[in-house]
């Protein structure tokens, strides 16, 4: 007998009569509030920034990176960062960039994450490979909790999908905070409330 | 690693307890996560209570209707690109891992955290056959130049010191030495480790939670070294034990929103990635491991502990393992959860780490899934008793005090003995050879027992 047909009759064997799966709903239209996703954000080193009306996004990036050399992005409305090789470039050859632009489906106020998938990517390590990571949100996205987050993923197809809640960190040497350990060193998500 | 081989966890907790200023040092570290804990539970109310229960429920009928899961699982990762595996056992697991390396004539590989290639024994396998592994979470890349395992499942070099850590990197990464500083060192780490993310073709990674439903499982990182490894790499390996898997996606819901705040207080972990599909023209593979987890199922009261999501809360919060190490359980999971787990492993070999436990029960209370994990340790302790693996002197100690407190007469005898050995010859109980006297004080015995006493007291009225 293969393993596989063996793991499945010794768990057959030994798994309890059916239990109940709790199926509760969370169906809740509750909307997330914005202040408590920018606390959490800041909360865990992220840094939250509202666009005022008619704020050009580029020139807000360029404020906060001024030394950026290479800026990139998938978005072709982002100008001169749009990577329009993004579809043959090598993902490696990324391992330079300064920041990465990229666009939120939408933001969980409970825990400061986004939510993305690789159609908004394009090339799955584009942010976790630059040094800088700026997500750019619809205020009207987002929502209070995770459960409100999956009502919304539904049943979407992806290949590959990731909430990602603030800069990379560690604490693994004495439990000492360190922002950038392996990906990007900050991250900041610009709100659009328009 | 078999650094702790035939040691027991009492001698090993001895070991460690020598150097009173880093117990101390240890104690207060946990202690301090442990309230980071209890912040990001109390954060959320009222809910937090009702979301333990739902994901102990889910976790409940998931393990009831385990076959079937895995089965749906297995349907829809394959139509989703990745190629499944199934391993018996750890043995199988690692020769899987290899096949797949040699298939693709691969010599170098990294790896993120995966808890359960600890238990198999990976790293170890794969050495032998020529490999050269690289562990990317920091902590596990530390104590791997050490030649050491990690001492706890979140936080695996949780024993070390930056002093320590700043004189490992200067000899194995070039920094400068006396260099302690944790951004400095981490970001040595990043510069070493970057340069294998860009140049290893195969990637192995953990798993965190796998879904029925959809055929995809999730990888929880603070660090984003599961990704810079498998995005970048030809080649991504995941190995998972058969526990992991929960039937729908919107469960992730709930466990997402427990996992890290009951790990390190965190609302939720910097990266949750959901992998469904290989990138095109990649590989992706999934290995299902059993390694002793269908027995485990079939016993009654041991089952719940494969509900675990491996938060290692109940390790911070146990003051035995906050004092007595991870390295001291001699065994790849750790801490109160790993003294349920390893005796299922290997009865003979763990028998001393039910027993590794005041049973207080502070485990079962932060336990995200409400595994009563203090009840399980206690009958873990009947098992083994009743299966002969109880310590020579215990069993000896134990039966004389059967034999005593089942006879009257011999109980009176005794308690007087007794009292007059502690009044007139302390040495005789106070000594190396009775354990209870380790670290503690004698009581200074009473003049008179209990029936003495109220013979004398009550006749009286």
């Amino acid at each position: 007998m293969s393993s596989r047909n063996a793991i499945l009759a010794a768990v057959k064997r030994n798994q309890p009569a059916a239990l109940p799966l709790p199926e509760k709903e969370y169906t809740s239209a509750r909307k997330g509030d914005i202040e408590k996703f920018s606390a959490t954000l800041e909360g865990i080193g992220g840094k939250a920034y509202m666009l005022k009306e008619g704020e050009d996004v580029l020139a807000v990036i360029s404020t906060i990176f001024p030394e950026a050399r290479r800026v990139v992005s998938v978005d072709e409305s982002m100008e001169i960062h749009y990577l329009k090789e993004h579809l043959t470039i090598v993902h490696h050859s990324l391992q330079d960039v300064d920041v990465a632009i990229i666009n939120a489906q939408f933001g969980v106020a409970e825990n400061g994450a986004i939510w993305v998938t690789e159609d908004d990517l394009k090339i799955r390590v584009l942010p976790f490979i630059c040094e800088h990571l700026v997500a750019i949100l619809d205020v009207n996205t987002i929502v209070p909790t995770m459960h409100e987050a999956y009502n919304r993923i539904g049943s979407a197809e992806y290949g590959f999908g990731v909430f990602i809640a603030g800069p990379s960190k560690t604490a693994d040497i004495e439990q000492s905070l360190v922002l950038g350990a392996h990906g990007p060193k900050s991250m900041t998500v610009l709100i659009k409330s328009l | 690693m078999s650094q702790a081989a035939g040691k027991d966890h009492a001698a090993l907790a001895e070991k460690f307890n020598k150097d009173e200023e880093r117990v101390n040092w240890h104690d207060r570290t946990l202690w301090w996560i442990r309230q980071k804990r209890d912040k990001a539970a109390w954060s959320l109310g009222e809910e937090w209570e009702p979301l333990r229960e739902e994901a102990s429920k889910i976790k409940a009928h998931t393990l009831s209707n385990l076959s079937e899961y895995l089965t749906e699982f297995e349907k829809n990762a394959q139509a989703n690109g990745i190629t499944v595996h199934w391993a018996a056992d750890a043995k199988e697991h690692n020769q899987i891992v290899n096949s797949i390396l040699t298939e693709h004539k691969i010599q170098q590989i990294v790896k993120s955290k995966s808890m359960l290639t600890e238990e198999c024994h990976l790293n170890e396998y794969l050495k032998h056959q020529g490999i050269d592994v690289i562990d990317t979470d920091l902590g596990e890349r530390i104590v791997q130049l050490a030649d050491e395992t990690p001492s706890h499942i979140v936080l695996p070099c949780i024993h070390w010191k930056k002093e320590e850590i700043g004189e490992l990197f200067h000899r194995h990464l070039g920094s400068p030495e006396g260099v302690i500083d944790p951004a400095f060192l981490t970001n040595t780490a990043r510069v070493h480790l970057r340069e294998k993310f860009l140049t290893r073709r195969i990637a192995i990674t953990g798993v965190n939670f796998a879904i029925a439903e959809t055929g995809e499982f999730v990888v929880c990182t603070n660090e984003g070294n599961a990704d810079m490894g498998a995005h970048l790499a030809d080649v991504h390996i995941a190995c998972m034990g058969i526990e992991k898997l929960i039937p729908k996606r919107k469960h992730l819901g709930v466990f997402l929103r427990l996992l890290a705040r009951s790990a390190t207080g965190q609302p939720i972990t910097t990266y949750s990635s959901h992998f469904k599909k290989p990138k095109e023209g990649k590989q992706l593979h999934i290995i299902l491991v059993d390694n002793g987890r269908s027995t485990q199922l079939g016993r009654e009261d041991f089952r719940n502990s494969l509900k675990c999501i491996r938060c290692g809360a109940c390790f911070n919060t146990c003051p035995v393992y906050r004092r007595s190490g991870g390295h001291s359980y001699h065994n790849a999971i750790a801490g109160p959860i790993g003294s349920i787990l390893a005796p299922n492993l290997d009865m003979r070999q763990n028998k001393d780490l039910p027993f590794a436990s005041t049973l207080c029960g502070s485990c079962s209370n932060v336990c995200p899934v409400k595994i009563n994990i203090h009840e399980q340790l206690y009958q873990w302790r009947q098992v083994l008793t009743e299966e002969g693996h109880q310590p020579a002197a215990k069993t000896v100690a134990m039966r004389a005090m059967a034999t005593t407190l089942s006879n009257p007469g011999l109980f009176k005898v005794a308690g007087k003995a007794g009292r007059w050995a502690m009044k007139l010859m302390p040495f005789m109980v106070s000594n190396q050879f009775n354990p209870w006297f380790k670290e503690r004080e004698m009581p200074e015995p009473p003049k008179e027992s209990f029936t003495e006493w109220y013979q004398k007291n009550r006749k009286k009225k």
